[in-house]
């Protein structure tokens, strides 16, 4: 059942990132990236894009992207493996491009980093549970 | 299976849709490559709007062709229309680098673009389609040139990494062999009958024939080294004068790589209908249909106004700005009505008062990332050694294409390209990378192609949509699902606000819908303000 899942998470992403409406886009994501195992690399590559170096955010006109550093709101857990599952406003989803473990690696880092600390660790377990839900088709 | 269990900080229904929006893709494949898109879009003819009460007052936000658009129809009606506009420039996405320009980024980082004179790059838009007819109207309307940009070119290159010894193939050589393989499979197959369930012998013979003859295949149903192959994927050497003229046919390329390869994907690409024959670029730099729009609109314009706040009453709209050009002055605009174009990637976090609905829309849509790279070397070595004019060559690598100007064929001196055009991953991956860096990456990545990249580099420049800081992203990145629960919303006019743009388009990301959008934004607010008249 698991390694179906798993397959089906790998099927959707393929069909999710090949179609996704916007239209110059080329047909499919190519171009390898390093494969991201632990929390600071796949903050580095994929988070601080956004909320910048050191979780530092940025002001755009009139809108932001929150600063990770010394932010209270990183004191749950879940809350943050819930904005990195589902997404949240201009932020895309990262369900499909993360496994449980990798959310759960970057959500610690952040928490324990930019002068959080906050130091109970989320688990893969929760992850998953948390994880949204897809449609009958793929399970 | 774990049970799914939806936690914080979701409502249940704007959970839905996101979840949704993992799941609804597939529908959405099928309904894209099926319909809607794949008839071009649905502009018919420009607005006809009558009977404006004179002294009407509409506040456009945002001068990019979605706004300028819109003031200029607006305006033409007889309404009495002022832009607000956050940067020092009008255009929005729609723009091009010169030499002398400063790209700076969220963040700090600052480029300053060092091409030669009379060089451009197109950091965002690009090409348009023959059949964004709205756009393509606009652009004959306000005199603003164009010239076919090139897409497909059979001499290009494909590239991928782990098959054929990671040397690059000609889309030429692989798109011959993967259709000439591909027909002898299927013709071999009805022949033995293989495939007598399914085909019917009427049928079998029109398909051998077929495939024969769009295959290239030999009289026994081969493909395989020899002058027909050779007529579609190139000889090994090339007809010629005289007596040594005959040429010699070429190898094809080995079945198993072709099929492993995945490249076929770039060629399904270059057939959607968004790709296909024929597209256009404005002659001189995308930037040019911006200006030809602000050329319209340019006394309506305020630029250096940063919109924080859009309240409505009975009475009217009253926008709230920083006043940049004087120190980030907060001033108050009051209007009769607002069409607001600001992308939501911002909008999303301002102060608007609308319906709690429309709120959910504006959040509902992410905004994916992109990196554009542009390079300029010392001279056009891609046509003069390897005879490739414009077009794109792609590769597996993370810069994912090289395109080659469609202009210019044959000039001497330094000339341009795109060194990449990045997305998803690894667009955030180099989002996050100084400049300087992704100008490194760039050029080893292109020198896998092209030996020549290293010795001719003049310089570059790379764009990160993320990190702009206007727009904050890319595109808006919408699903099947959250269409289903908020687009009709997003469109709605909420009391003396309606949205425009490429977010409210189902052409998204592309300036034919900031057009269309716009046009039909406008249209019913014109109608619901007569009606209310
Ligand atoms: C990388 C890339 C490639 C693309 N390729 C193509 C292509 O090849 N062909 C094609 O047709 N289209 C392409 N597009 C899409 C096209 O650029 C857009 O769809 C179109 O330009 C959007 O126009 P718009 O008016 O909706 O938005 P915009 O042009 O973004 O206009 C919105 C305006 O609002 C302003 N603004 C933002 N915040 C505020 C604020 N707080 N106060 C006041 N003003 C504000 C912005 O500065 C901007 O001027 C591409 C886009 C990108 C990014
Ligand atoms: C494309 C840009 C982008 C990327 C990439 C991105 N984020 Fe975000 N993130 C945002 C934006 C924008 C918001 C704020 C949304 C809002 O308030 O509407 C946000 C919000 C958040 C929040 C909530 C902060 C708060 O104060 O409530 C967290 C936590 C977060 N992001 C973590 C991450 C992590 C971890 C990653 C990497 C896996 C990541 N983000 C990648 C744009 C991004």
């Amino acid at each position: 059942m698991r390694n179906l899942y798993f397959y089906a998470v790998f099927l959707l992403f393929l069909v999710l990132t090949s179609t996704v409406t916007w239209a110059d886009s080329s047909g499919k994501i190519t171009g390898k990236t390093e494969s991201l195992s632990d929390g600071a690399d796949i903050y580095k590559h994929i988070c601080q894009s956004c909320h910048m170096s050191y979780g530092k955010g940025a002001e755009g006109a009139g809108a932001r992207f929150p600063a990770l550093a010394k932010n209270p709101k990183l004191q749950s857990g879940e809350y943050v493996a819930s904005v990195v599952l589902n997404g949240m406003g201009t932020m895309p989803w990262f369900a499909v491009t993360l496994n449980d473990q990798q959310v759960a690696n970057v959500v610690n880092y952040i928490r324990t980093h930019f002068d959080n600390h906050y130091t109970n660790a989320i688990k893969p377990d929760t992850v998953m549970m948390m994880r949204p839900h897809l449609t009958e088709e793929y399970e | 299976m774990p049970k799914p269990h939806h936690s914080l900080p979701f409502t249940r229904r704007q959970l839905l849709t996101r979840i949704g929006a993992l799941a609804g893709s597939v529908a959405l494949y099928q309904a894209m490559t099926s319909m809607g898109h794949a008839s071009g879009t649905d502009f018919t003819r420009p607005p006809s709007l009558h009977g404006a009460k004179k002294g009407t007052k509409i506040l456009v936000l945002g001068a990019g062709l979605a706004g300028m658009l819109s003031a200029y129809e607006l305006r033409k009606a007889g309404y009495d229309v002022q832009i607000l506009e956050f940067q020092n420039r009008s255009g929005g996405r729609n723009i091009s680098l010169r030499a002398g320009d400063t790209v700076t980024e969220l963040g700090g980082a600052t480029q300053k673009v060092l091409f030669a004179q009379g060089n451009y790059f197109n950091p965002g838009p690009w090409r348009i389609p023959y059949h964004h007819q709205g756009l393509l109207y606009y652009c004959r309307q306000f005199g603003i040139e164009l010239e076919p940009f090139i897409e497909v070119n059979h001499n290009a290159w494909l590239h991928s990494s782990n098959t054929f010894g990671g040397k690059s193939v000609r889309y030429r050589e692989f798109s011959a062999d993967f259709y000439g393989f591909t027909a002898e499979l299927l013709a071999k197959s009805i022949n033995q009958h293989k495939l007598d369930d399914i085909v019917s012998e009427d049928e079998n013979h029109y398909l051998i024939e077929a495939m024969k003859s769009w295959g290239a295949l030999t009289p026994d149903l081969s493909y395989t080294k020899g002058n027909i192959s050779s007529w579609r994927r190139g000889f090994e050497r090339p007809q010629g004068g005289g007596l040594e003229g005959a040429p010699v046919p070429s190898d094809v390329l080995s079945r198993k790589d072709i099929m492993k390869s995945g490249l076929w994907d770039w060629m399904a690409f270059n057939q959607r209908i968004d790709m296909q024959t024929t597209l256009f670029q404005p002659v001189g730099g995308m930037d040019q249909i911006g200006k030809g729009f602000a050329r319209q609109v340019k006394d309506l314009i305020t630029l250096n106004c940063k919109v924080t706040a859009i309240s409505q009453n009975e009475q009217g709209v009253t926008v709230t700005y920083n006043d940049m050009a004087h120190g980030g002055a907060v001033r108050q605009m009051q209007a009769d009505y607002c069409v607001c174009t600001i992308p939501l990637s911002i909008l999303s976090q301002l102060d608007v008062q609308v319906e709690d609905a429309m709120k959910a829309a504006i959040l509902a849509v992410p905004y994916a990332s992109s990196v554009k790279i542009g390079l300029e070397f010392k001279r056009r070595f891609w046509e003069e050694d390897e005879q490739i004019y414009g077009g794109i060559s792609f590769t597996d690598q993370p810069i994912s294409q090289i395109s080659y100007p469609s202009h210019g064929y044959f000039r001497k001196g330094p000339a341009v390209l795109l060194g990449g055009y990045l997305f998803g991953t690894p667009a955030y991956d180099y989002v996050g990378m100084p400049p300087q860096e992704r100008l490194e990456r760039a050029l080893e990545q292109g020198s896998v192609i092209h030996l020549q990249y290293q010795k001719e580099f003049s310089n570059g420049v790379s764009f990160a949509w993320s990190r702009t800081p206007w727009v904050m992203g890319c595109c808006s990145m919408w699903t099947e699902e959250a269409r289903r629960t908020h687009y009709k919303t997003l469109c709605s006019i909420d009391k003396r606000i309606v949205l425009a743009g490429e977010h409210a388009s189902y052409v998204g990301c592309w300036q034919e819908g900031a057009i269309l959008s716009a046009l039909d934004a406008i249209t019913r607010l014109h109608k619901r303000i007569v009606g209310a008249a």
